[in-house]
C-alpha cells in the first residue's frame, strides 16, 4: 500500500517536470524521450552480453567437457542463424514444444552433462557476482536472428496446444488483485507512469513487443530475456511465480512469440 | 577477471572512429546494500587507447561514469587492419587490455 | 581535510609520491590534470574547488562548445548520454560535470594532437541538473553547460 502511494507521488512529480520542460519551451517530452532513447541505440551494452554468449557456447563446459556447437535449436546441429525466429517449436527427440531457453537446458543436459537443476539454477542475472550464464547464450542466440522475420509454428498438435493454452494464461485473471497480463496488455493507450505499455491483442503491439526482448534494462544495468519479462509481469500482477522453462512459461511464450509471426526480430535491445 | 571490452574501430576517409563497451559495475559507493552498509566504490580511472603504439585518447573517470561504460572518440589516420588498443584500469588496480582491428 | 590525507596515505599502497603530492596540490599550479588518477579532483564538490584543484583560471563561456546526442530529458537518470564537441583551436582535454552530484567532476578526457575534439560517453546522474563541459585549450579553460532533466525510471519492469 505504501509503496502505491510512492508510486503515485512519483508519477505527479514526474508530471511536474514535464510540464517544467514544457513551460520552458524545449521540445515535447515525448519527443525528447524519444531522442533519449535514439541516444542509447549506438553502443548497446548488450552486445557484451552476446559476446560472453558466443564464447561460452564455443567452449567445452560441463561434465562432459562438451560446447554447445552439435546443440540443434531447430535448424540442424549447431545451426544458430535465425534459429531464434523460429522458437517456441515441438522437437521430436525431446516430444515437447520448447522455447529458446527449455532448449538450452535441453542441450546442457544430454550434450554437456549438466543436471537439469543445474542447467535451471541461475536463470537471471544480478550483479557482478552472480552473472547469469543463461542470459548470456540467449542474448548470443537471439541476436543471430537480427533482422530475421519471426516465423513460429502451428503445424504440430502440441504447438497449436501450447498456443490455446498460452492464451488462456494471458486472458486469466487472478491473484490478490484479481489481475491478469491483459490487464495491462489488452487495451490500447495504458500505462504505468511514463511507460506505454504494448496493447499486445493487436498485430503491431504483440510484433513489437516480442521482437525487441531480450533488452539491456538501463534502469538495472542487466540483459533481460522475454522470461525475465514474463517472470517480472507475474511478479507485478502478484502472481504466483512463473516457473522458469515450465509448460506454462513456454505456452505463455508460444502465444506471444506466435503473435509477433511476420515482424522483424530487432534484439538484444536496449529499453529505459 | 573482468569480460573483454568490445571494440569497434572502422576508417572513413582520413578518420578513425572508435566506440568501446567495457563491462564494469562502477560502483559508486552511495550505495547501501540491504544491510544497510555502504558499497564501497569500485570504478574504473583510467582509460588509455592506442594506435600503432601511439595515444590517441586518455582518460580519468570518477564513479559517476554510468554502469558498463561506453566510449566514442574519432583521430586522424589508421588504416584498414591496424590495431587499435584500449587499457583500463579500476579502482582494485584490476586493470584489462583488448585490442580491435581497423575496418 | 586532514582525515582525507590520512585515508589516501592509507590507502595509498598502489599509489605512487608523485600522484600524492599532485593530489595535495603541491604540484606547482597550472599543471592541468595529472597523468595519474587525480583524486583531489574527483572529491571537489564544487566548479570553483575543481578550477582550484586542478590550478585552472575562470574558464570562459564559449559557445563554441555543443553538446551533441545529449538529451534536455533523461528517462532514466542511471544512463545519460553525454556528447561533446569543441572547436577551439588546441583543445587539450574535455571534463564532463554534473553540478548536482555528490562530486562534481565526472570523466576527463585529455585530446593529443591528431584526436578529433569530440568525445561521446554516459554518465549517472541523481537528479535534474547542469552539466557542464570544460575544456583545456592552449593553456586556457573555456565553459559551456546544459541542462539535463532526469525522470524518475519506471518500477522495475
Amino acid at each position: 500500500m505504501r509503496s502505491h502511494h510512492r508510486r503515485a507521488a512519483q508519477g505527479v512529480a514526474a508530471l511536474f517536470i514535464l510540464a517544467a520542460a514544457t513551460a520552458l519551451g524545449q521540445g515535447s517530452p515525448v519527443d525528447e524521450i524519444a531522442k533519449y532513447r535514439a541516444a542509447l541505440q549506438d553502443g548497446n551494452p548488450a552486445e557484451l552480453w552476446e559476446a560472453r554468449g558466443e564464447d561460452m557456447w564455443k567452449q567445452a563446459r560441463g561434465p562432459k567437457k562438451a560446447s554447445l556447437e552439435r546443440c540443434d535449436l531447430g535448424l540442424g546441429p549447431g545451426v544458430v542463424k535465425g534459429a531464434y525466429s523460429e522458437l517456441p517449436k515441438y522437437f521430436a527427440d525431446a516430444d515437447r514444444v520448447q522455447d529458446l531457453e527449455t532448449r538450452l537446458v535441453w542441450c546442457m543436459v544430454t550434450q554437456q552433462g549438466y543436471t537439469e537443476a543445474d542447467a535451471k539454477k541461475n536463470p537471471f542475472g544480478a550483479g557482478n557476482d552472480k552473472k547469469a550464464d543463461m542470459e548470456a547464450l540467449v542474448a548470443y542466440v537471439t541476436s543471430e536472428s537480427r533482422g530475421i522475420r519471426m516465423n513460429v509454428p502451428q503445424s504440430h498438435p502440441k504447438e497449436q496446444e501450447a498456443y490455446r493454452i498460452g492464451e488462456k494464461i494471458f486472458y486469466y485473471r487472478g491473484g490478490p488483485h484479481d489481475f491478469g497480463c491483459a490487464t495491462c496488455h489488452g487495451d490500447d493507450g495504458k500505462r504505468i507512469r511514463l511507460q506505454d505499455l504494448p496493447n499486445l491483442t493487436k498485430v503491431d503491439g504483440a510484433r513489437k513487443a516480442y521482437t525487441t526482448w531480450p533488452a539491456y534494462r538501463v534502469s538495472q544495468g542487466e540483459l533481460r530475456s522475454f522470461q525475465w519479462r514474463l517472470n517480472d509481469c507475474f511478479r507485478q500482477q502478484r502472481f504466483p511465480e512463473l516457473e522458469f522453462a515450465s509448460d506454462a512459461s513456454i505456452a505463455l511464450t508460444m502465444f506471444l512469440a506466435r503473435n509477433a509471426n511476420g515482424a522483424e526480430f530487432d534484439a538484444p535491445a536496449i529499453k529505459r | 577477471m573482468a569480460d573483454p571490452m568490445k571494440i569497434r574501430a572502422n576508417v572513413v576517409g582520413d578518420t578513425t572512429e572508435v566506440k568501446v563497451l567495457m563491462s564494469h559495475e562502477m560502483e559508486t559507493g552511495q550505495r547501501k546494500d540491504a544491510q544497510g552498509k555502504t558499497i564501497p566504490a569500485w570504478h574504473i580511472q583510467t582509460v588509455n587507447a592506442t594506435w600503432n603504439g601511439k595515444t590517441v585518447l586518455s582518460a580519468q573517470w570518477g564513479p559517476a561514469v554510468a554502469k558498463n561504460p561506453f566510449l566514442s572518440f574519432k583521430f586522424k589516420g589508421g588504416a584498414k587492419g591496424d590495431k587499435v588498443q584500449i587499457t583500463w584500469t579500476d579502482t582494485r588496480g584490476d586493470t584489462r587490455t583488448d585490442e580491435a582491428t581497423i575496418g | 581535510m586532514d582525515s582525507k590525507r590520512r585515508d589516501m596515505l592509507k590507502t595509498g599502497g598502489g599509489l605512487t609520491l608523485l600522484s600524492l603530492v599532485a593530489a595535495a596540490g603541491w604540484l606547482k599550479p597550472g599543471d592541468g590534470w595529472a597523468a595519474e588518477w587525480n583524486k583531489a579532483a574527483f572529491d571537489t564538490k564544487s566548479m570553483d574547488e575543481t578550477l582550484k584543484t586542478i590550478g585552472a583560471t575562470t574558464p570562459a563561456q564559449s559557445k563554441d562548445i555543443t553538446f551533441f546526442s545529449t538529451p534536455d530529458i533523461a528517462e532514466n537518470g542511471a544512463v545519460v548520454p553525454i556528447g561533446i564537441t569543441s572547436a577551439i583551436p588546441k583543445t587539450e582535454s574535455i571534463a564532463i560535470l554534473v553540478e548536482k552530484n555528490p562530486n562534481m567532476l565526472t570523466a576527463v578526457f585529455d585530446i593529443p594532437p591528431g584526436t578529433e575534439p569530440a568525445i561521446s560517453t554516459r554518465v549517472k546522474m541523481g537528479q535534474s541538473s547542469n552539466v557542464y563541459a570544460l575544456v583545456k585549450a592552449d593553456g586556457k579553460y573555456y565553459v559551456a553547460s546544459k541542462e539535463i532533466k532526469v525522470t524518475l525510471g519506471g518500477c522495475g519492469g
